[in-house]
Order: structure tokens, then C-alpha cells, then sequence
């Protein structure tokens, strides 16, 4: 397990398995998510991998209501918004994501700086399934 | 390490051509690109051989998905004439051509070319909105497409940040809006030549023809402040925080400066050159700034010896309505946080004390991305030269001017300084 590449595809395996992790400089200590083959701090590469806790604050968001294919796809646009936005890690890295569990029709409401934890959400079976990462209040 | 960066050999405009911006169905981008440079040729004072041309550079974001054609730079060679010269295409995202322009300039300061051609073009006309959309979205980061994000949403997020960080509300985003509209009608290029009250007045008399409830707005912002008129597109942007889809094209002829003077009495030099890359939002420290707008002002502000107070008026890339603000910070023209406030304040106005965006902008000239960033130079250009009629900024000693292109959710920035001397 510890020997997979730093790369997306193995944050993407990861994340099937419910665990968010990231990469961590050996030389340098700088954190990257999703993990990076190269420190961008020192520019090392030697790596190790380190679990994130899932828990954080939101730092910027957006309800869109006009949706791109993928997202029109599952249903939603026009009369059915929904929140993205970037979620600040008590680590101190940060990840962009969709945020569930807030009121997308009422995004004036939604406040930056606001609790969030990790969920993770699932689509396919088998070698289809792709999980992705998103949060919540 | 670091060394000051300066051109080896001066570098002059000297020609410059714009089309009409809007959506051309019935036309392309060699139609388009054709009329730009006929008006370039016809610009320069004392007239330009086409043989003499050395070389060109053309950015283009997309053509390639917007009317399924790639290998632009034989295309436009063939068109002009130019084969067999090097004609090379340079892609930014939305900063393609002010890529090309870079280039362009490079060629020259390093001896190798003395004359060269620089453009952009792209037609988006052919393609649904939701094409569009799509064809935007491949500028992004993986990750932002990825988690469901939009181009206006990642701007959208920015402005979230922006107002959480510095307590702005919405109407920053409406004066940057209203304050560019109300230069387009003085721009014949423009796309929507109209102020945003006029957009609102044409809205009540369709109301009143076809005998509907009359809106009662009482001024531009409570029609921008209604989502009947102002639909949200992800917010907290809606469509008039949002460049519209546009065709157009967009070339400028360069030459080194030691013989400018061969072609016009008025070159106008390249005195600052910057380009920066940024990172996509998760990686970003601050989502309130620009990284490679920053680079960009800070390589351009270094090369010329001039500071943000010097900039007496400039072009910024306002694809959506936010982006003006966080720029201006990026570039030094106020400090961080108060963007909002000097928009307010009437700062950038036509004839406010350090204009932006007196073309327009992209919201209301239009933004045929791939030709942006020429345009934008073309604008500043123009006003250098005394020729941007009735939006010419009201400064009788107007020497220095710069435009700002940024590509994609800004993973390129560049930053041009222009100067009369
Ligand atoms: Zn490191």
C-alpha cells in the first residue's frame, strides 16, 4: 500500500477505500492534497503518505445554477442548484469539493468560515466505483 | 539569482486592427482575422510593405472545439499571403494572443526579427451556450472540473472569499458593471454598446408594449439587484457580472524601435513586459489574489521602471466582474481590500483619475477569447495615439497605459506596458 505512486490515480483508490490522503515532503514537511510527486516547497521528491482527518472550515463557495453536462446529467440546473467550493483542512491544506447539507437556493445564507466534514460519495459498482470527496456542516 | 530582466532591443507598435466584436454565424475567423489586418495596414502612417513582415504570431484559445479546426498558424500564413514565413500559434487560455504579442516582442529584442505580425482570433458563434460552456470549462483545472465547478463558479468562489475577508457586498460587483457599460456606447466595437440603463429602460418599454406589469426599478442597481432582470449564473455571479460569447479577431504590428520611425511619428513603445502562471484554487494560499497577476505587474513594473502609481490608465481582464477587483489589487493600482471602495468612489471612470476598462471591457465590448488580449492592447494603443474619439480618457498628457490578460480561472497572467514617449 505504502509503495503506490504519488499521483491521482492512487488518492482516487484512496478515496474508494474512505480515506483521505495526501503526500507530505520528507526533506521540507510541506502537506499537498490531492499528493503531488514533487514537493513544490523544495522541490524534493522524497515522499511519504499521510491521512487527513476530514475536518475544516469553507473558504469560498458558489451555487451554480447553470450546470455544466456532467452535472445537468444527474438533474441538476436551473431549478435545482448546488454548492461547490473550497474547504480549508485543520491541516492547513485545502481541497475544492461539493459542499452537501447546505441550502444551495438560499446561498446568501451559506456563510464562509462555517464547521465542515468530509463525506464521501459513490457512483458504479465494482471497477466503475469512483468516490469522491465531499463535505458537510 | 535574481536578475533585472530588460529587452536587449527596444521594441515599437506601430499598426494596429480591431473588428467589429459580436456573434458572425455566416462569417469565420479568416473573415475575421482578414478585417482585423486590413485595418492594422491602413493604420500605420507611412505605410507597411506586407513582404516586410518577418514572422507571425497569432494566439487562439479553442478553435480547435469551438469549430473543430486546429493548426491555425499555416491557415493565416496562406490567408495573408505569408507562406512560406514562420507563422506560429500561441495558446493562453483567454490570454492566447497577449502570449502572442510576448512573443512577438521577443522575436524582435533578440535581433532575430525586425518586423512581425502579432494577433489573435476565435470563433465561439457556432456553438450552443452550453457548447460554450464546455469548451471554457477544458481551461480549468482538472480538480475544479473535477468537483462540479464552472468558470463563473471559481470566480463566483473568489467572490465569496473577497466579501467574507473585506465585508463588500454585491453592489461592488454592480458599480464595476455599471461603470463599464457606460463607456461601450462610446466604443463602435463594442458588442453591447449600451449603459446598463439602457439594457433597463429597453426592459420596461418591452413591458409596457406588451401591455405587462411595468418593473418600478429605481435605479441600475435594483435592476441589477433583480433576479427577474439579473439571473443568477452561479453566485454570487449573474449575467451582468459576465463576459458574453463573441467573435472577433484582433493584430498589431511590431518593429524594432530604431526604425519605428520609418513607419509613424507616434510609435508607441513597449516599456513593460510580465507574464506569470498561477495555481488552481485548492493550491492557492490566498483566494482573494491573482498569483500570476502579481508576477506578471511585478516582471512589467520592473522592466519598465514604473510603479502602479505611473499607470495612468489600463485595460483588466474582466471575464466576470470580480476579477476587475482582485486585479486591481494584484497590480498595486490600491491596496489589498480596497478595490471595492475606489470603484465606489469613481476611481476607474472614463473620467476618474486612473480609468479601467475604457473599451468596455469584456463584459460589454465582448471577449472572442483568443483575440482578447491583443484588443485589450489595441485599446490602450489607440487612447496612447489620441484616436479613441469619444472615450478618449480626458488627460491631455496621456503617456503611459497597460492591459492585463488573464487565462483561464487564472493559470496565465500577463501584464503589457505601453508608453508614448
Ligand atoms: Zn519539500
Amino acid at each position: 500500500m505504502e509503495k503506490r505512486p504519488f499521483n491521482d490515480a492512487s488518492y482516487e483508490q484512496y478515496l474508494n477505500d474512505r480515506r483521505i490522503m495526501g503526500s507530505r515532503c520528507k526533506k521540507c514537511s510541506a502537506l499537498a492534497l490531492p499528493p503531488r510527486p514533487i514537493c513544490v516547497s523544495c522541490h524534493g521528491s522524497d515522499l511519504e503518505w499521510v491521512e487527513l482527518k476530514g475536518k475544516g472550515k469553507l473558504a469560498g463557495f458558489t451555487s451554480i445554477v447553470v450546470a455544466p453536462p456532467a452535472m445537468a446529467r444527474e438533474g441538476f440546473g436551473r431549478n435545482n442548484p448546488y454548492v461547490v467550493g473550497v474547504v480549508e483542512l485543520d491541516e492547513g491544506v485545502k481541497a475544492v469539493s461539493r459542499i452537501t447539507g447546505v441550502d444551495a437556493r438560499n446561498p446568501d445564507q451559506i456563510r464562509v468560515g462555517m464547521p465542515l466534514q468530509a463525506d464521501f460519495a459513490s457512483k458504479g459498482e465494482g471497477h466503475a466505483r469512483q468516490t469522491s470527496l465531499v463535505f458537510k456542516p | 539569482m535574481a536578475r533585472k530582466r530588460k529587452l536587449a532591443r527596444g521594441v515599437a507598435v506601430v499598426g494596429g486592427g480591431l473588428t467589429k466584436l459580436g456573434l458572425f454565424k455566416d462569417r469565420n475567423c479568416k473573415d475575421f482575422f482578414a478585417e482585423a489586418y486590413t485595418e492594422m495596414v491602413n493604420s500605420v502612417d507611412k505605410g507597411i510593405d506586407p513582404k516586410d513582415i518577418d514572422a507571425v504570431y497569432v494566439g487562439n484559445f479553442t478553435n480547435d472545439f469551438f469549430v473543430k479546426q486546429s493548426h491555425w498558424a499555416p491557415i493565416i500564413a496562406d490567408l495573408l499571403g505569408n507562406v512560406p514565413k514562420p507563422v506560429t500559434r500561441t495558446e493562453g487560455a483567454c490570454a492566447s494572443s497577449a502570449l502572442a504579442f510576448r512573443e512577438g516582442v521577443l522575436a524582435i529584442a533578440s535581433g532575430m526579427y525586425d518586423i512581425v505580425l502579432v494577433g489573435g482570433f476565435e470563433q465561439m458563434s457556432k456553438c450552443s451556450t452550453e457548447e460554450v460552456a464546455e469548451g471554457l470549462a477544458m481551461a480549468a483545472s482538472p480538480y475544479e472540473v473535477a468537483a462540479g465547478f464552472t468558470f463563473p463558479g471559481v470566480f463566483g468562489t473568489m467572490a465569496t472569499a473577497y466579501f467574507a475577508k473585506y465585508g463588500a457586498t454585491r453592489e461592488a460587483l454592480f458599480n464595476v458593471t455599471i461603470k463599464s457599460h457606460n463607456n461601450a456606447p462610446l466604443n463602435p466595437k463594442a458588442q453591447f454598446p449600451m449603459t446598463v440603463r439602457d439594457f433597463m429602460n429597453a426592459r420596461i418599454e418591452r413591458s409596457k408594449k406588451k401591455a405587462e406589469p411595468v418593473p418600478a426599478w429605481k435605479d441600475e442597481k435594483a435592476y441589477l439587484a433583480d433576479p427577474a432582470a439579473n439571473p443568477p449564473v452561479a453566485w454570487p455571479m449573474h449575467l451582468f457580472d459576465c463576459c458574453p460569447i463573441s467573435d472577433g479577431a484582433a493584430c498589431m504590428l511590431l518593429v524594432a524601435e530604431d526604425m519605428a520611425r520609418n513607419f509613424t511619428d507616434v510609435p508607441i513603445h513597449v516599456a513593460g513586459l510580465g507574464q506569470g502562471s498561477g495555481y488552481s484554487l485548492h493550491a492557492k494560499k490566498d483566494l482573494t489574489s491573482y498569483e500570476a497577476t502579481r508576477a506578471a505587474g511585478n516582471a512589467a513594473y520592473e522592466m519598465s521602471g514604473l510603479t502602479p502609481n505611473d499607470i495612468q490608465f489600463s485595460e483588466v481582464h474582466d471575464c466576470f466582474s470580480i476579477a476587475e477587483l482582485v486585479t486591481m489589487e494584484d497590480l498595486g493600482f490600491v491596496k489589498p481590500g480596497q478595490a471595492h471602495r475606489a470603484v465606489a468612489d469613481g476611481m476607474t471612470r472614463l473620467d476618474g483619475p486612473r480609468p479601467i476598462n475604457t473599451s468596455g471591457g469584456l463584459k460589454s465590448k465582448g471577449h472572442p477569447v483568443g483575440a482578447t488580449g491583443v484588443a485589450q492592447l489595441y485599446e490602450v494603443w489607440t487612447q496612447l495615439r489620441g484616436q479613441a474619439g469619444n472615450r478618449q480618457v480626458p488627460n491631455p498628457n496621456l503617456r503611459i497605459g497597460a492591459a492585463h490578460n488573464l487565462g483561464g480561472t487564472g493559470g496565465t497572467c500577463t501584464f503589457t506596458i505601453l508608453e508614448r514617449r
